[in-house]
């Protein structure tokens, strides 16, 4: 079956029970596709096994991308295009040019960071979200399973998800 | 919850006599490696920089009044020491303005979580507060010291300083004289600067003896009054700190160099003490976990303090920096001949530099990433280049105010800060024996407990 179409999704009322059926579910054998909460469930992302997010780096990345322009660019236009007297001082001297350096490294670091997490979660201007189950917004978990990432039928997923605690279970199913 | 206590080993004691006994062997070491050579060689020194100074100043009035320095000391009535003797005055003013910062941030460190209201920090206060009870012995070698130091350290104490139509009237400070002997004559006692000295370390004193006592009796009676009094009383220091820090800094460092001035400096002060103070705590909390001490404290609140002392290296570098560049790019002769000093002079360019990357670099760099600040081992690398390197950011701005030229790096200056350090740690231990290691009855420690982040 196709992954990322036919779900199952197992409704909880209570985050502490939701907990305990992540760990639950996830010791069956079942792969839980993602899990939507109206607020932060502490713990959640431990329950789930999610690994730590590599973000920091591309931020550190970024942020020497920001310092090495920036260090360039006043270089370039200082030092060679336009060489201008300022102060007495040499026309390329390191102190003047560490504050733009340090704004441009921060700037880059943060919007890079932004944009990173855009693509890698899949946001962008325009995107219809996708909504599993309405009422994650309000006063229920959700657990969404895709049966096209697990091997086990529905049927024996929906007794897994209901035995785990959940008061629902549904289909859901996106074209 | 167990009570748990520090218990003061004898082969702690042991320790810390040792590190005592080997800095006093150092120092004297020092001292007579200092006495038998190298005074050729300082002669030649002083020659060029005086020189180089000249050249970058501007040939104005007020430059030529700070470059004459050397020429008072020799006119005025006290008699210029000899130079390894100024050595080991420098050295000792340069100690106990940083281990007073370490008992001092001891205290602000509390002052600042009971102000916010901070729950993580609840397990580890102690140890500031231990900290924090080398302040009355601070005061009373630093006023002893003062009295010993002033004339070599403290240039603005000379009388003739400010006898007008002699040779060795100096305007400037003649300017700035109301800030140290007002009510009195101008070269007279020093009365208004004593007395700060000595009102700022009372009223320090004064605020950590409160609110140890409400800690201490929240250990007995529990409840919630004692930490409600605690925060409106530390909310009263933090405003007193504010101006304190800000004139001690003028007062005992900045006064160095009578001629040059600041209006960063007292917060360049605050940050180098604050950020020395967060390391020492760090490595203390670190050395009582290895001993099995402090369950309660865990990698979470590790990475809390780490990224405390990660942000304020930052913040230093980001003091020191605007300080820096304020300076060089204006331009001021009077102004700019303070980092003359220290660069163009061979016995100081190196340390400007190391200083740098020491407080700034190095932390900033090996402290970046969230495993860095949640391993001890990481932590352990970090905070004692940071203790190191502040020692470094107070040389450079007392020595070569005092030995101008002459100042030099070597066994004195080891020695010196080894016997202060064991004379601090053996304080800070002693006192740590005194009460409850963890605070069992803190209102927010079952928070502490559950940190995580």
């Amino acid at each position: 079956m196709e992954s990322g179409k036919n779900f199952v999704l197992g409704i909880y009322n209570d985050e502490d029970v939701l907990l305990e059926a992540v760990t639950k579910v996830r010791e069956s054998g079942v792969k839980i596709h993602e899990v939507y909460s109206p607020f932060p469930v502490h713990g959640l992302e431990d329950a789930l096994g999610y690994k730590r997010t590599r973000l920091p780096i591309a931020a550190f990345m970024f942020g020497l991308l920001g310092t090495s322009l920036a260090l360039t660019m006043q270089t370039w236009m200082l030092g060679v295009d336009w060489p201008m007297i300022i102060g007495g001082k040499n026309f390329i001297s390191l102190p003047p040019f560490i504050p733009v350096t340090f704004e441009l490294t921060v700037l880059l670091s943060a919007l890079g960071m932004v944009a990173t997490f855009m693509i890698v979660s899949d946001l962008k201007p325009y995107k219809k979200p996708r909504m599993f189950d309405i009422r994650s917004t309000d006063d229920k978990h959700v657990m969404a399973v895709d049966l096209g990432s697990n091997n086990l039928s529905k049927a024996e997923i929906g007794k897994v998800l209901n035995e785990s605690g959940a008061s629902e279970v549904n289909d859901k199913n996106f074209d | 919850m167990t009570e748990e206590r520090y218990e003061f080993t004898a082969g702690a004691k042991k320790k810390i006599f040792i590190l005592g006994a080997v800095g006093i062997v150092l120092l004297i070491i020092g001292v007579f490696m200092a006495k038998s050579g190298g005074h050729a060689e300082e002669a030649g020194h002083a020659l060029n920089t005086i020189e180089e100074t000249s050249l970058l100043a501007s040939a104005d009035e007020n430059t030529i009044v700070s470059n004459s320095e050397e020429a008072h000391g020799e006119e005025g009535e006290h008699h210029e020491s000899a130079p390894w003797l100024k050595r080991i005055f420098s050295n000792l003013w340069i100690n106990n303005v940083y281990f007073t910062g370490l008992a001092i941030i001891g205290l602000f460190f509390i002052t600042i979580q009971y102000a916010s209201q901070a729950g993580w920090s609840a397990g580890m206060k102690r140890i500031p507060l231990a900290m924090a009870s080398y302040l009355p012995l601070a005061g009373i070698i630093m006023l002893v010291s003062w009295f010993a130091v002033k004339a070599d350290v403290f240039h603005w104490t000379h009388s003739t300083l400010y006898a007008e139509g002699t040779d060795t009237f100096d305007k400037i400070i003649n300017g700035k004289a109301g800030l140290w002997y007002w009510p009195l004559a101008k070269g007279s006692f020093p009365i208004f600067y004593v007395a700060r000295m000595v009102i700022f370390f009372g009223l320090w004193y004064w605020f950590f003896k409160l609110i140890k006592d409400h800690m201490l009796a929240e250990d007995l009676e529990g409840g919630f009054d004692h930490w409600k009094k605690a925060r409106s009383l530390s909310a009263i220091f933090l405003v007193i700190f504010a101006v304190t820090s800000s004139v001690s800094a003028w007062d005992w460092v900045m006064s160095v160099d009578p001629h040059w001035f600041s209006t960063m400096f007292g917060w360049y002060m605050f940050a180098s003490w604050w950020v020395n103070g967060l390391a020492f705590i760090t490595i203390v909390v670190v050395m009582l976990k290895q001993k099995g001490y402090l369950k309660v404290v865990n990698s979470n609140h590790l990475h809390d303090i780490g990224k405390f002392i990660f942000g304020f290296s930052i913040f230093w570098a980001y003091i020191w920096f605007s300080q820096f560049l304020l300076i060089y790019y204006a331009n001021i002769p009077e102004e700019v001949v303070y980092f003359i000093e220290r660069i163009s002079s061979s016995n100081y360019a190196w340390i400007f530099y190391t200083n740098i990357i020491l407080n700034f670099v190095l932390p900033f760099l090996l402290l970046m990433t969230r495993d860095a600040k949640r391993h001890m081992s990481i932590l352990m690398v970090v905070c004692p280049i940071i203790i190191v390197g502040h020692w470094v950011d107070f040389y450079l701005m007392i020595t070569p105010g005092v030995m101008k030229t002459d100042g030099a790096f070597g066994l004195i200056e080891i020695g010196m800060f080894m016997v202060f350090l064991a004379l601090f740690i053996y304080v800070m231990l002693h006192n740590l024996t005194k009460s409850l290691l963890v605070a069992k009855n803190h209102p927010m420690l079952e928070e502490s407990l559950h940190h995580h982040i």
